[in-house]
Formats: structure tokens, sequence, C-alpha cells
């Protein structure tokens, strides 16, 4: 991970580390901070926008931020956070970090990961050169002149964007730890809209993630933006009732994010979970699913070697057939369940805790019993879910309850029908535990997951 | 860190030599957004300071047009070699390089400034302390368990963004403000047995630095309590179409959603709105007039100054059903021939300005709410709404937190889980009553641009006919 600064983009200097620490070990000692942690990072980054073959916007972003976190005499802790790393800022960053202190909760003092100087794992993420953002416009252009080539009713791409760019991050405390790490990425994303006479706009998209712009797989993201967009083109509405269900792995993979304080320790102490500190070897999902979180896959672009605390990146068993075998954990949460942290970690002065990278999969040896079910080959009547919409509103995590509009198709005989206007309702804990048939895993940009029937959700369609 | 006022610093200098280097590189337009920010967030939970978090920043975002088009560079960077930096990066972006020889023409310096700050200089002094902010939620989680029935989690939390911003552009816009944005809430998760509630309110200002110390914690906090209490054991609400009255306040949710976005020029240029050729024609109910404005006292939205440098205004967009007008800034302008409206705004120097909404809202009409509820046999009333949303098609979409099912023209039992999704062109036409208590409330819309403070207001209204999303 932090090899070859050679090829990297350019313009991004490794941060001095040993000057930092100098710094923060001085201002600490002046006036009189024996403990303290820091979290830095700093990145550069150029992205494109095209319109109809002209360039819309071109941006590009050099950007620095860094936390401070400090134990103060009766050993509370304050933090500050800025975007100054020059000795000024430190200076000003630990001085308000000090004052913060002054308000620490006494109930609740997180410590040095116990796993801050453990060995991090390797990861093959080669950083890749930039390409400059000429080349990206160049590029953008060309996939937008393809795309809206492939289907007379594609007039625009409104929502699109290519980006490369370079960021490094560290963690250091005063009891020695280092972790620091460089990583490059590029994106590309692709939102079409189709529009025939008398009926109406129609849009789809894609998108694609990579170490470099170079790797992107363009002609990838082309071809699915254009089938997506094409397909929903004939559309009806969809008659109010309860439905055979298929999620796509993105559909599924946001849907399980959205509910993820269920898995998550900080969110169980703090009473917003659906799950309690019991729950653990509950039986939370149907025996053939399991979950990791597993930052580390080899699909995961933006995997990073160890968390804001510091504490190595693993693969971490959550569920195990259907059973709740473990949550995601800071050091603070681990110490108060008595386990290790996982690597799930930010910093702050109360370290949120969240899932990175999750693959949800069939439990060894076990499967449905209804493997007849595949979302292209079925001639069931479903609903095929092929994105969730408005999930920061439509989902009520501490409740489990979700409401939320979709795209996506009813398919009867095995011919879609794309749906317009629906929403999808229901429970999350019902819906795991009413989980039917997982297909094959697939990995997307955002985790691994098969494709995941679900028996009689609620949709309401305005047929 | 370095100051924004002239009056106090060289920096006027700095900017003018900046826009000249600009212009003679070929630009038609250089913009220069300079910013600090110092911000709070405390947040208490149960009856314990769970979380103080201080952060500071300054930066710079750099804009230049040429031909249409711009390139945008920001930096945190705010020295004379990383400002030019980023200005080469701007002007490379549109393939022009600073140059001596090139002519600098059309820059005559910058205007004498606009100093809408120099009498909010002691805002940041004024605005409440650390010690008071954790004292008033304690108070109000104090206040939460004393109404409360079966709370599990109680919670009240403050934010406090200070900014000051200079803009300076090559046309000679030169302008400076100070804004500080105060955001606070309350909020709990009650349970009972199976059942779960979990409910919030969230209030803003702007430009009030006593905003926090006069906040009437007591009718907040008795307000969400109700709610929990009524909500707790609700049924999920059936799905299907339906007419709908939607409450005051946060209902404007709908316009901002449904409409307002769509009346941004960036929705123009993009050619996502189904509204661009639609100046003078009725595109909405007789019954509707919208306003969207950044001139009311302390609304969250208002601005003294957008962050182009130009004046708040009050802009009508709707009025008696027919299209107005769009918000637009000054690309917006460049791009699509509508007059800048005092709308270019941005979260922060990391975003170019883009046209946004400030406070929207549908005016008042001539009827009383009650008589919107008596003109349903069977529909829903939705009292207060969460989150919402609209896509590149105009359909958008919002969740409603506490809902009354209406029954022969009168309040039923509440029901929960309801999300009403529609397409813009068809509701705004089904607007057709609208009461005469129009109400506003805090908000934060993201967009092109960021996260930005708003403000969404209407009075109560009903609309005829909507998907409702329920089990």
């Amino acid at each position: 991970m932090t090899s070859t600064p050679q090829t990297a983009q350019a313009e991004l200097q490794p941060i001095d580390v040993a000057a930092l620490r100098d710094h923060l070990q001085s201002y600490a000692s002046r006036e009189g901070i024996r403990q303290w942690d820091l979290g830095a990072s700093r990145s550069t980054s150029a992205s494109v926008q095209v319109d109809r073959g002209e360039a819309k916007q071109l941006k590009a972003a050099q950007r620095s931020s860094i936390t401070v976190r400090v134990w103060n005499d009766q050993g509370l802790v304050g933090i500050t956070s800025c975007t100054d790393l020059s000795p000024a800022g430190l200076e000003r960053a630990l001085a308000g970090a000090r004052d913060a202190s002054a308000f620490g909760n006494s109930e609740e003092i997180p410590a040095f990961s116990p796993l801050a100087k453990a060995p991090t794992p390797e990861l093959e993420r080669p950083l890749q050169p930039a390409r400059g953002i000429q080349s990206l416009l160049h590029t953008l252009k060309d996939a937008e002149r393809q795309l809206l080539a492939r289907h007379s009713a594609m007039n625009t791409v409104p929502y699109n964007g290519l980006s490369e760019g370079c960021s490094e991050r560290l963690y250091l405390n005063s009891e020695g730890a280092l972790r620091q790490m460089q990583r490059t990425q590029a994106s590309l994303y692709l939102y079409a809209r189709a529009e025939e006479a008398g009926r109406k706009p129609r849009s789809g998209g894609a998108v694609r993630l990579a170490l470099g712009s170079d790797q992107l797989d363009v002609a990838g993201c082309i071809d699915e933006a254009a089938n997506r967009t094409i397909s929903h083109l004939a559309y009806q509405p969809v008659p109010t009732g309860r439905y055979l269900v298929c999620f796509t792995p993105e559909a599924f993979l946001d849907l399980l994010g959205a509910f993820s304080s269920m898995l998550n320790a900080r969110a169980v102490l703090d009473g917003v979970s659906l799950s309690k500190s019991e729950s653990i070897g509950e039986q939370v999902a149907v025996p053939f699913l399991s979950l990791h979180d597993n930052g580390l896959h080899p699909g995961h672009v933006g995997a990073a070697p160890f968390d804001g605390e510091g504490t190595p990146t693993r693969r971490l068993s959550l569920i195990e057939q259907g059973r709740l075998v473990s949550f995601l954990h800071s050091e603070a949460t681990a110490r108060h369940f008595g386990v290790e942290p996982t690597g799930h970690a930010g910093l702050g002065a109360k370290v949120s805790v969240g899932p990175d990278w999750f693959e949800v999969g069939t439990s060894d040896g076990m499967s449905s019993g209804t493997s007849h079910l595949h979302h292209a080959r079925s001639t069931d009547t479903f609903v095929l879910i092929e994105g969730l919409n408005a999930l920061h509103a439509g989902v009520k995590a501490s409740q489990g309850a979700f409401s939320l509009p979709f795209d996506g198709w009813l398919v009867q005989g095995g011919e879609r029908i794309s749906v317009e206007s629906a929403t999808v309702a229901g429970d999350i804990r019902e819906l795991l535990k009413g989980i039917v048939h997982l297909e094959e895993p697939v990995v997307t940009h955002q985790g691994v997951s098969p494709h995941v029937w679900v028996e009689g959700l609620a949709i309401t369609g305005d047929a | 860190m370095v100051g924004l006022d002239p009056q106090r610093s060289p920096i006027q200098a700095q900017l003018e030599h900046l826009l000249t280097e600009g212009r003679r590189a070929g630009a038609d337009l250089v913009e220069v957004f300079l910013e600090r920010t110092d911000h709070i967030g405390v947040l208490v939970e149960q009856d314990r300071i769970t979380s103080v978090s201080p952060s500071f920043s300054m930066g710079a975002g750099i804009r230049v047009f040429k031909g249409g088009r711009d390139g945008f560079v920001s930096t945190d960077d705010l020295g004379d070699v990383g400002l030019l930096k980023a200005l080469d990066q701007a002007l490379a972006m549109l393939g022009l390089e600073r140059s001596a020889l090139a002519s600098s023409e059309g820059f005559e310096g910058l205007q004498p400034l606009r100093d809408f700050g120099a009498v909010k200089h002691d805002w940041l002094q004024r605005s409440p302390d650390l010690r008071t902010s954790t004292d008033r939620l304690l108070e109000g989680t104090a206040l939460l368990e004393r109404l409360g029935q079966h709370l599990e989690v109680r919670r009240g939390s403050y934010a406090r963004d200070w900014q000051e911003v200079l803009v300076a552009a090559s046309d000679g816009t030169f302008a400076r403000d100070i804004r500080l944005h105060q955001s606070s809430g309350l909020s709990v998760l009650a349970a009972d047995g199976d059942h779960r509630a979990s409910i919030g309110r969230r209030y803003g200002s702007s430009d009030r630095p006593d905003d926090l110390r006069e906040w009437d914690l007591e009718a907040s906090a008795a307000e969400v309590c109700q709610s929990a209490a009524t909500m707790l054991r609700a049924d999920y609400v059936d799905g299907g179409q339906m007419p709908v009255v939607l409450a005051n306040r946060f209902g404007g949710v709908i316009f901002h959603e449904a409409c307002g976005h769509l009346l941004e020029t960036t929705q123009v240029e993009r050619g996502t709105t189904p509204f661009a050729d639609k100046v003078g024609e009725l595109i909405a109910h007789p019954a509707v007039t919208a306003i969207d404005e950044g001139l009311s006292a302390g609304a969250f939205g208002s601005l003294s100054m957008d962050d182009e440098g130009m004046e708040a205004q009050r802009t009508v967009l709707i009025e008696n059903g027919v299209l107005q007008r769009f918000l637009s800034d000054r690309a917006g302008e460049m791009r699509t021939g509508h007059a800048r409206t005092g709308s270019g705004r941005r979260q922060n120097h990391g975003f170019a300005a883009a046209s946004r909404m400030r406070n929207t809202y549908i005016a008042a009409g001539p009827h009383k709410p009650e008589d919107l509820i008596a003109s349903i046999d069977q529909g829903l009333y939705c009292k207060s709404m969460g989150g919402g949303s609209v896509g590149p098609t105009g359909q958008f979409n919002f969740s409603v937190e506490e809902g009354y099912l209406i029954e022969n023209g009168k309040l039923g039992k509440p029901v929960k889980g309801a999300t009403l999704i529609g397409e813009a062109k068809e509701v705004m036409p089904r607007i057709s009553m609208c009461a005469d208590d129009l109400d506003l409330a805090a908000g934060f819309c993201g967009s092109v641009s960021g996260s930005i403070f708003v403000t969404v207001g209407q009075p109560h209204v009903k609309v005829e006919s909507i998907t409702v999303g329920g089990r």
C-alpha cells in the first residue's frame, strides 16, 4: 500500500511524519499533555463532467485535514479537527482539543487501540499514475457519445463524471504507534435520460471504480448504463399487492447497509440498534445466509490496512448459518464486550463504528431448497428490484421498518415490464428471515452479494 | 489564521493580482471565493455529554470561465504560491496559461468592498460557548425524561457554524459577509415490547447569536414526547392512491422536492426539468403561488449575499399556477439566459456555486386547515414529514414521520411507514387547496454544490391524489 511513490499521481508528497510528530510532541509537552493521538489525511483529485459533447465543468482539489485527540489531567478526552497541517494549525488544534476535553465523557473514556502497533495486512494495491484532466475529458466525451448512440430515445446523460485522485492517510499516537498509507482511486458514473413521445422520461445508470483511470471498465459502464436505461423505456404501473421479490446484489447491499446499526456495537450500547448486547447467538436470518465484513477483499478499491484508531483491518464473520456471531467494534466497544477491536472505528470525540465491505453468501454446505429461482430465467411472477432510492428518508433503522421507492421490473413468464412509481415496504427482521433463495454471489463496486429472493413483500404502485 | 477583512490585511492586492493574471491569460471571467469557518457540534445522550466536536478550516475556490465552460479548483492553501498554483490549474483546464504578454483588458480593478460582515464582527463571540451549549442540551434531555413515557433513548444536539466569506471576481465584484447558522434538535426512541417509535425535531436559524439561549425547550420537548406517545403503537399505513393533506411548516418539503429543484437553472442546463420552456404557462393549480427568497429575518436559508457576492432577493417562482422564473446563478445565467437571482450557493470552498434554493414556500391561501380535512372522505393527513429527494426524471419522494387517516372528513387513527411518491408535472396541478397558516421550517438540502442550509414552508395544503407507499 505504501509502495512505489514514483508511480503515484503527481503532486502528493508524503506527509512528513517525523516533523508532524515532533511538533505535536513539543506542543503537548509545553501544555502538559501526556497522551494524544492524531489522524491526518491529504488528497489531490481531478474530475470532469460533460454535457452533449462539451466540457461542462472541470474540477480539481487539494485537501488536507487532521483530527487531534488529547487526554487531560483527569483522563478526559477532547478533540479538534482542522484543515491546517502547518505548525500553527497543529498548535491551535491541540489547544482546541485540550479545551474540549473539559467536556469529555467520564463514563466512557476511549483509550489507544491495543492493536495500534500490531502488524497490518499487506494489500496489493499499486499506486497508479494520473492521466491528467484533458485525458479524462477526452475519455468522458467519448463515453457520452457512445452511450447516446445506443438508442434514439436517449438524448442526455445528465449525471456523469470521471475522476481520479490520490490520497494519504496516517495515524500516530504518543506511545509510538504509526500507520501510514497512500492509495489512488478513479471512478466513472453515467446516468442517462431517455424519453419517447407521449411517454414519461426514464433513466438508468452505472458506476465503475478502479485504482487508476486507465483501469476503469469504461465499455462495461456504457453497456450497463445503456441497458438499464433502455430496458425501462416500456413501463407500466404495477398493481398494489404482496409479491415474491428478487433484490439485485446492489439493492440488497444498499438495504443491508442502511440497517447496519443492527451489527454495530456502538449503536447497541447507545440503545438505537435493533440488536441488544445479549443478541449474539440469536437467529436473525434464514440458516442458509452468512455475512462477513471484509475490508481486505480484492474487489474493494478503497481498501485500507487500518481504521481510524490504527487497528488492523481484517475479515470478520458477522452472521453464520443465520445466527449473529459478532458485532463491529471500536476500541471502546470492544473493551465493553470483552473482545478485540475489529478495525471498524473512526476517530472522534465519540468514536463512530461502521461497516467496510459486506460479503453476503450462502452458509457452508447449506442451500435454500428453491434453486429453481433465478433472476434471468425464472418463470415465476416476481418483482425484480434493481435499485432502492431515498434510503436516507425511507429507512427507520432503529425500528426495523423501510418504505422505499425503487427502480425495477415486474417479471411474468420471463417477460420484464419496467415498474413505474412504486414503493417496497417491510421490516428488515422479517425480510432476513423471509429469504427464500440466494443465487451465486456477485462482486459489485460496493460489496459482494447474490441476488436475494424474499417472499411476500408489500409493493405499492399506482395501478 | 489569515483574516479575510480587507481593511485589516493585504488581501485585496493579492486578489487583484490573481484576477489580473487570470484575465491576462485569456479567461472571460475569474472568480475567487475565500472562506474561514469555525464549527462546534455537541451531542448529549440521556443525561451525559457524549460528544463535543470543534473544528475550523480555511480555503479558496477559484473558478475560471471561458466560452461557456468553466474550470474550478479548490485548495486549503491561502498563501500566494498556493493560490497562484490553483489559478494555474484552473486556467490549464481550459487550455489557458499565464503570460505577461497577453492582454489585461476587461479587468478594471475591484469595486469598493460591499462589507455585509461589518455589522456582524462579534457574532462568533456572542454565540453560545461550549458550557452554555452543553447546559442547554442537558436541560433539554432532562425535560424529555420528565415529559415522556417509554423513552429508551433521549438525545439533544446542537451545531454552530460560523463562516466568513470574501468573493472577488474580474467583473469587479468584491463583497464580504459573515454568516452564523445554528441548528438544534431533540429526539427520542420510545419502545414498549415490540412497539418502537423514533421521533425527532430539528430547528435552525441564521444570524441570531442568541437563538440557542432563547430556544423554547419545554415546548420542543413536549412536542417530541407527544408525537412519540402517539406513534408508539401506530399501525403501518395501507398503501395506495389517495388524497392527502400536508401540514404546514415541514410539509413544504413537497414543493421543495417536487418542484423547487426543477426550477433551478442547473436542471435547465442538464435538460432534466420538464418546465424548461414553460415560463408564462400554467404548471400548477391556480391555487398555488410559490416563492423563494433569502430575506426572511432569522430564517435558515436567509443570506445577506449569495456565494457569488450578489445580494439576496425575493423571487416569485409561480404565481396563481403560472411559472414566472427560474433560480439562477452566474453559470446558469451564462448558459441558459435566465437572469441571476442571488441564488448561487455552495457548502464550502470545495464546491463551485450553483443555483440553489433559499427559503422556499407555497404562499398562504384563503382556507382554514380544517376545511381541507373536511373535504376528504378517505385519505391521509401528514402531520410531520421526514426527508425526501428528487431523481433525474422528476420523480420525487418523501417520508411521513407522523400521519393520521382521514375518515369522513375527520382525523382518524395514527399511522406510520408512509412514503409519498409522484411526478412534479402531475402533482403540482393537484395541489387544489391552500390554507391560511403559512409557516416555515429549517432543513438541509444536498445537491450539486453540497449540503446547504435552507427553509421549506407552506400552509396546510390538499393534494387531490398521490401514491402513498405503505404495507
